[in-house]
């Protein structure tokens, strides 16, 4: 007997938690048969992926180190994706704000004050915004849909913090290295364990987190961005300005990621290079999903996701793992996860469709 | 041709089931050649779940379909019209661009001769007295000459029965007229047709029996001379209709609502747009406006909400204050409410929940809002009082909107704008598909609301309604509006050349 997908009369709450545990669980099967068939002992390498990574107080550090970016990018996307403004390009908006943050950084170079931290997260939140921006223009200007533009701009961010790294921003005495100077020490975060690299990004993701909470469930803001997504008619009916929304959530989504990149930039990284970040503004978009589009779901599925980067790096180090297998998981986590999605709003019936008649 | 059955088509025990429902619990039919035979029952009572069945695009879950005395099982409506069966949807299936003979032809299965079938649909046409130019772009057409092509459509099928889906629900009544001569001559052909309403005086004068639907359950079967319109009703409807009194206004006060000379383009290509608006609703008094649908009435409650700005600040007065490029929530606090025809999606968040809902439009007049958060106990407090005030049945405040009948979300959505006494109210299909019991709380509660000294405009399809509800009445049409005249002066007859776009006075239409 085949099974059936049979409409649920209301879409089920527990399954839109459930789904995601549903989706990891599949993800390790799926990865269990991905080592077996390249002859690594699945055991070990699932040791090394999730469980190892978390044994140190490094490693649990570093999982805070990684997941900054993730939850402060995933909780603004949950947001833009609730709106149904579909920004897929916060890793762009994370270059320019990184680049933006950094240039501050080395205008002040070997410069002291307390204020050059505060004017680099600024200006990286106005580098990402600004990104941003230009994908809501184009949006509400002339409708162009934003999940191209956003995409697209990206890979213009990446190639425009290429240039400046082989041209003006180039250390002087870096031996023709595309690479900026290290910053000086005014201008990198604070550690909070010494020993470690966990910085104080990992505080303030925490702040968005709450903030993304309060906005989303008790401000007029967050209503307007509930109903935008789920009834845009009615948005209309009640009074909200459609573009208005689409701007807010933009100039968020790229306002944080591009804090997340100058907290990338100003954290671990201490410098500007060609490339800042791994994809961690495509990975928040797993983030987003997984975490259900809520502030708290992104703060969980960040770590989550982190854990993953770090895996990866443990499984290449031990088992002579391709870095890609990162990437191979993460994709995995989202094409379960939106499989098992459709069992929010459908069941799983075998059989025949049994009758339901009330004999009368 | 028939072999041992006296009947065309019996249905026996149809069954479907959906998630929540049983559309249709073991439900007859049967319908003779040449008979025109009714199914009636209110919005939900299983009807288009039955038609369905019938011309293959849903499979029942139980029961049996003889046909021409054997039994088939219908699979799919290609097999449906191979047996001889007919359907003329509610919403029509044409290609704009294209000319009717066109679209004909691209209906039919085989390679069709573009020449000869254009001479097929002239010969039908003219026979069936269904007036259509084969040659025609579809959309120079009108809804009422849309229809004719697809019923000629499946005449050249040569059908056995024809199953009609409420097609009158976008006719005029002239239209309606000649709808039924055709359909009158071809039963005396010997077709079979299948004519679904809820029009109770149309079935009295067209049809020869008719199976009454309640709730999924088949009440029975009459022969339709033999009833009343009032039994039918009753069998319709399960309770005896009260017929609400209709209160003269005295004296209407004071201009509330005065639309001087408002057009309005459609925003995309399907949209209407709006041209030469005027109006004016007096304090105390109930206005309606009639139309067929998809004449710029939705455009219309839009423009008047605030949801499509006006060009000029001068085109809507609210309480002599200009009006025309406030949004929706200024509108609101110069007294401005209103009800959209569509309550899921543009009157109503499907999936958030009631609470959430009454917050959507209430939260400026009854002050939810503090320091630009939501109060929500007061917001819960505000929801509960519209749900106990109208009456709404729900389990509670914290399900979703799509959880609630139509008839209870409409009471809910029309008690939400109502608990915020507004000034001016302006519902746009008020008891569209709600049963007859909140179609009276509804009615009741939009009178109160006139005599205690408000402005309502009620857009409505039903003329009944607007008849027995409004003090003055007009049309539209093509996204203009008609003059208005006391309703006591009025007849369906002349509401309807309204709704055509005929003038009253001149005689000749004004639609360009």
């Amino acid at each position: 007997m085949w099974p059936n997908l049979v409409q649920r009369q209301i879409p089920s709450r527990s399954m839109v938690y459930l789904s995601p545990v549903l989706a990891l669980l599949m993800s390790l099967l799926a990865g269990v048969i991905l080592f077996i068939i390249m002859g690594v002992s699945p055991l070990a390498a699932l040791h090394a992926f999730f469980v190892e990574p978390l044994s140190t107080s490094y490693g649990i550090a570093e999982l805070g180190v990684k997941a900054t970016p993730l939850v402060l990018i995933g909780v603004a996307l949950s947001l833009g994706f609730k709106a149904g403004v579909w920004n897929i390009g916060a890793e762009g908006q994370l270059t320019m704000g990184g680049l933006c943050g950094g240039m501050v950084a080395l205008y002040f170079y070997g410069q002291d004050g307390f204020y050059i931290l505060p004017l680099m997260l600024l200006a990286g939140v106005l580098g990402g915004s600004a990104w941003a921006a230009i994908v809501a223009f184009l949006r509400v200007r002339f409708n162009a849909n934003e999940i191209l533009t956003s995409l697209m701009l990206s890979y213009v961010a990446g190639l425009f913090l290429n240039l400046m790294m082989h041209g003006p921003l180039k250390d002087p005495e870096g031996f023709n290295f595309p690479e900026s100077r290290q910053f000086s020490d005014s201008a990198l975060l604070p550690i909070l364990y010494e020993g470690t690299r966990l910085h104080i990004g990992a505080i303030i993701a925490l702040i968005v987190v709450v903030f993304g909470w309060v906005i989303l469930s008790r401000t007029l803001l967050g209503y307007q961005i509930k109903i935008a997504g789920s009834a845009p008619a009615a948005c209309e009916h009640a009074g909200f300005s459609n573009s208005k929304i689409i701007w807010t959530t933009l100039l968020m989504g790229g306002g944080m990621a591009g804090l997340a990149g100058i907290i990338e930039v100003a954290g671990p990284i201490g410098q500007l290079l060609p490339n800042i970040s791994p994809g961690y503004g495509f990975s928040a978009i797993i983030v987003a999903y997984v975490g259900r589009l809520h502030p708290v779901g992104a703060l969980f599925a960040g770590l989550l996701l982190a854990l993953t980067y770090l895996g990866g790096e443990t499984a290449q180090i031990q088992l002579n793992l391709p870095v890609a297998v990162t990437g191979v998981f993460q994709g995995l986590l989202l094409f379960f996860l939106l499989a098992c999605d459709v069992l929010i709003r459908y069941r799983i019936r075998f059989g025949k469709p049994a009758l339901v008649v009330e004999k009368g | 041709m028939k072999d041992d059955s006296p009947y065309l088509i019996e249905l026996k025990g149809m069954t479907k089931a959906f998630p929540g429902v049983l559309a249709n619990d073991a439900v007859d039919l049967k319908i003779k050649a040449g008979e025109i035979h009714a199914l009636l029952g209110e919005n939900g009572a299983g009807k288009s779940t039955l038609v369905k069945m019938i011309y293959g695009i849903l499979r029942p879950d139980a029961g049996t379909i003889f046909f021409n005395g054997k039994q088939v099982e219908i699979d799919s409506p290609a097999h449906a019209r191979d047996l001889g069966i007919a359907m003329v949807f509610q919403h029509f299936s044409l290609f704009d661009s294209l000319s009717v003979v066109e679209n004909i032809s691209l209906g039919i299965n085989k390679a069709v001769d573009l020449k000869k079938m254009a001479g097929e649909i002239t010969e039908v046409s003219k026979r069936y007295g269904l007036p259509l130019d084969p040659h025609r772009h579809v959309y120079t057409l009108s809804v009422g000459e849309r229809q004719r092509i697809e019923i000629v459509r499946c005449l050249l099928q040569e059908p056995k029965l024809l199953v009609m889906d409420e097609p009158t629900s976008v006719l005029t009544p002239q239209e309606v007229k000649k709808l039924f001569l055709t359909l009158n001559r071809l039963a005396d052909e010997g077709l079979a047709i299948l004519y679904i309403s809820h029009k109770l005086d149309e079935i009295k004068t067209l049809c020869h029996h008719a199976t009454i639907l309640r709730l999924g359950k088949r009440i029975g079967t009459v022969n339709v001379d033999e009833e009343s319109t009032s039994s039918l009703a009753m069998m319709m409807m399960g309770e005896e209709l009260e017929k609400i009194e209709r209160q003269q206004t005295v004296v209407a006060g004071e201009v509330r609502l005065k639309v001087d000379n408002l057009s309005m383009p459609a925003i995309d290509s399907t949209g209407i747009s709006l041209s030469d608006i005027h109006l004016e609703v007096r304090a105390g008094e109930v206005v309606g406006i009639a139309g067929v649908a998809g004449n710029g009435q939705d455009e219309l409650l839009r423009a008047l909400n605030g949801e499509q700005i006006c060009l000029e600040d001068s085109c809507i007065l609210i309480e002599n204050q200009h009006a025309g490029q406030l949004r929706p929530n200024a509108r609101r606090r110069a007294g401005l409410a209103s009800v959209p025809e569509k309550r899921l999606g543009h009157g109503a968040i499907p999936d958030m929940d009631l609470v959430d809902n009454a917050f959507m439009t209430g939260f400026h007049r009854m002050g939810l809002l503090a320091r630009g958060l939501i109060n929500y106990p007061k917001t819960r407090n505000f929801a509960h009082k519209v749900i106990a005030d109208f009456a709404v049945k729900t389990s509670g405040s914290s399900v979703p909107a799509n959880s609630l009948s139509g008839g209870n979300l409409q009471k809910f959505i029309i008690g939400r704008e109502l608990t915020q006494q507004p000034e001016i109210l302006i519902v746009s299909q008020p008891t569209w598909g709600v049963d007859a019991g909140a179609t009276q709380t509804i009615r009741q509660a939009l009178r109160a609301l006139a005599a205690n000294g408000a402005a309502v405009l009620i857009i409505s399809q039903d003329l009944d309604e607007l008849m027995e509800m409004s003090d003055r009445i007009g049309a539209i049409c093509g996204g203009r509006l008609s003059l208005f005249y006391p309703t006591a002066e009025m007849t369906v007859e002349k509401v309807g050349l309204l709704m055509a776009g005929v003038s009253l006075e001149e005689g000749e239409t004004n639609v360009a």
